[in-house]
């Protein structure tokens, strides 16, 4: 097959499922851009603030760690390590069975995205019914999000009302406020009847171990209102130093998220229900995820690890708007996923080393990342991992032809002039895939390799 | 003019124009005469090194490096029409270099890189006078002068310009689709970036595309021309060179 995965998939990909992207990551950018402007004199000294935050809490993350567990233990929440996928997934689904839960509702979780918990409990038997209503109308059509925040940015509303006529939850109707109505209705009983409620967690502080949970649909109280047992599965990557910080990160991930100033919903949980509380889970158990965060924290591409998960690098891309994000083959799209994706992968690295490659290096995403990530020169080192371990990269061109005559300054000069005979060739001659790659959308300007050398001699003569 | 000073530059010329843009760095020289400098070529320089270090081949990006500043020894200020091979050499290098013993000679042979505008704006002191017949141009920043002065030096500068007009490119955070070597790798993605660029630049109907930076000008005309229209475009230098009154 020809070509990189990435760039046939974006050749692939349907007009208008495009167009759709484009607008909406357009004008998401613009928008958070917007409110950050206008709610701050220098949104700039923000983001510095939040990467001087998380990174220290990376260099010290032991530490921050070991204080988080220990006050929420204290707290009465029933904390458990999971190095990878399997052990978290197990670690979920052994905490179900002891409680005897049958029906589980879940609110979003990228965490959860990552290690594909919905599939693994439907398998054993269990149901897990998402409640963001994104997430919900992936999981019906059995099809994974393709954005960070906006899951379902590729589907359009005749879609979904195709999906919901199907799926038994009313006639045809493609009216997004009678779509979300009707899924509501659905949700209500739903929620009602569970056994346990399934959720991420945005921020642990280590001072209090408080979680902070933010949502839009108020579905991660719902998922743990009218039930007994609460389970937060999170990456160990999310801890914060202090309550303190919580308005830092809340402040700019809702405004690089979704250009609100507070999401709808913030929740801090403190633990399991107390005896004065009338309602909420008996029990909650806060599951902290591994899954190759420690080795990308002793990789030279740790600040990936600030990662707040708002997606604005995603918006902005100018990859992704033309490839959307399914075309990252993984949980995370854009920027982010080209660079996590291939690092939490481990072992199975080369699957994902096209996925850096994917840039032209153009830094919007460290514009706008509250974090301060450097994503593109994080891209750059995975290619030069990639490069030093050997992985073919089909459609690039090789560098060492081109590093030797650049370092023979004879050679260099004689090549300008010879190169003049290409003005006269048939592009077809040309004995350079790359050349033919780049001539087959746009034209050549003519060459004049030593024209200015001439000049200059002439010159310095006069 | 304010500022004449004598200044000798060690003028890179890079390796587009030195294979394809050749009145670009022509004008590059006179602009820097004009204000006053003394430019001096290396005739040994050949490239800054990045396609290699793009790639993620920092060990051929390294060999490249290195002859480079073996060119561009001394302490004279490094002149070069390029934010992107100027960001190479600050940027770039900084990372390619990690580790390595020469990392902290690469890193003074960046402190004294300047990108052109940035060189004319804030180490000279430029206000630059011209005049020009009625003009429109469209401006197009590189992605690579990101975070830098570039930008709004050359806004400065053309801004001195009379009858010269300057808009700025709509969607101006989104990259052109260039990239080097991505643009072969990618060719797609690459080309429906460029298109997008394309109806921004449309939309203003400028006499020529301004930016400093040919490689996304060379892509964006090849592109245009491909298509059957045809897109003028222009470096920042040579809108300068062509608005001097002698």
């Amino acid at each position: 097959m020809k070509g990189q995965p990435i760039d046939r998939f974006s050749s692939e990909l349907a007009a208008d499922t495009r167009t759709a992207v484009i607008a909406s990551a357009s004008s998401t950018t613009e928008k958070r851009s917007h409110i950050l402007n206008s709610d701050y004199p220098d949104p700039n000294r923000l983001r510095k603030l939040a990467a001087q935050i998380k990174q220290h809490t990376l260099d010290h993350l032991d530490t921050y760690l070991e204080q988080a567990v220990s006050k929420m233990r204290e707290n009465g929440v029933k904390v458990h390590f999971a190095s990878d996928g399997d052990a978290a997934r197990e670690t979920v689904l052994s905490i179900l069975k002891e409680k005897g839960a049958r029906k589980i509702v879940k609110s979003k979780s990228m965490a959860s995205e990552e290690i594909h918990l919905n599939e693994f409990l439907e398998k054993n038997g269990l149901e897990c019914l998402e409640s963001d209503l994104g997430e919900f109308i992936v999981q019906l059509d059995g099809d994974v999000p393709s954005h960070i925040v906006r899951p379902i940015i590729h589907k359009n509303r005749r879609e979904i009302a195709n999906t919901f006529e199907r799926e038994g939850l009313g006639e045809y109707n493609d009216d997004p406020e009678v779509i979300t109505r009707r899924a509501r209705a659905f949700f209500r009983s739903r929620y009602m009847e569970s056994d346990a409620g399934i959720t991420g967690g945005n921020f642990i502080s280590a001072e209090s171990g408080r979680v902070a949970l933010v949502t839009n649909e108020g579905n991660a109280r719902f998922s743990m209102a009218p039930n007994r047992l609460h389970i937060a599965l999170i990456g160990i990557e999310k801890v914060i130093p202090r309550d303190r910080d919580f308005s830092v990160f809340l402040n700019l991930l809702a405004r690089s998220a979704t250009a609100q100033q507070l999401t709808v919903y913030t929740q801090f949980i403190s633990g399991p229900r107390v005896d004065s509380q009338p309602s909420g889970p008996d029990e909650m158990h806060v599951v902290l995820m591994d899954n190759g965060r420690s080795d990308t924290l002793g990789s030279n591409c740790s600040e990936i690890l600030r990662c707040i998960r708002c997606g604005a690098c995603q918006n902005v891309c100018p990859v992704y708007r033309q490839a959307s994000g399914h075309a990252y083959r993984a949980t995370y799209g854009g920027p982010v996923g080209a660079v996590l994706s291939p690092l939490l992968a481990g072992d199975a690295f080369p699957q994902y080393s096209d996925l850096p490659r994917a840039s032209s290096l153009c830094g919007a995403c460290r514009e706008v990342c509250p974090v301060d990530i450097p994503i593109p020169d994080l891209l750059v080192k995975l290619r030069a991992k990639g490069k030093v371990e050997g992985i073919p990269t089909p459609g690039s061109p090789s560098m060492g032809g081109f590093a030797r005559g650049a370092t023979s300054p004879g050679l260099w000069r004689a090549g300008l002039r010879a190169a003049n005979v290409m003005n006269s060739l048939p592009a077809s001659w040309i004995p350079a895939p790359a050349l033919r790659s780049w001539l087959d959308q746009r034209t050549l300007p003519t060459w004049k390799g030593g024209e200015f050398r001439r000049w200059m001699k002439e010159r310095r003569k006069a | 003019m304010e500022s004449r000073q004598h200044t000798q530059v060690l003028f890179m010329a890079t390796c587009l124009c030195d294979a394809f843009f050749a009145d670009v760095a022509k004008a590059a020289v006179e602009v820097l005469e004009h204000a006053g400098c003394e430019v001096l070529f290396p005739e040994d320089q050949t490239c800054c090194g990045q396609p290699a270090f793009n790639s993620g081949d920092f060990a051929n990006g390294r060999k490249v490096a290195r002859h480079t500043a073996k060119v561009f020894g001394g302490d004279l200020p490094i002149v070069v029409p390029s934010g992107s091979c100027g960001a190479m050499m600050t940027h770039g290098n900084s990372i390619q270099f990690e580790g390595e013993t020469d990392c902290d000679m690469m890193a003074t042979l960046g402190g004294r890189t300047w990108e052109i505008c940035d060189f004319l704006s804030n180490q000279l002191n430029i206000n630059w006078e011209g005049s020009l017949q009625e003009t429109r141009v469209t401006m197009h920043h590189s992605c690579h002068s990101r975070g830098s002065q570039t930008g709004a030096s050359a806004l400065a500068l053309l801004g001195g310009i009379q009858g010269l007009e300057v808009q700025e490119v709509g969607q101006a955070d989104q990259c052109c689709g260039f990239g080097g070597t991505f643009s072969v790798a990618f060719p797609n993605i690459s080309a429906g970036m460029g298109e997008l660029k394309l109806s921004e630049v449309e939309k203003q109907q400028p006499d020529y595309l301004v930016s400093a930076d040919m490689s996304c000008l060379m892509h964006l005309s090849g592109l245009a021309e491909k298509s059957g229209g045809a897109l003028p475009v222009r470096h920042v230098v040579q809108i300068l060179r062509d608005s001097i009154v002698s």
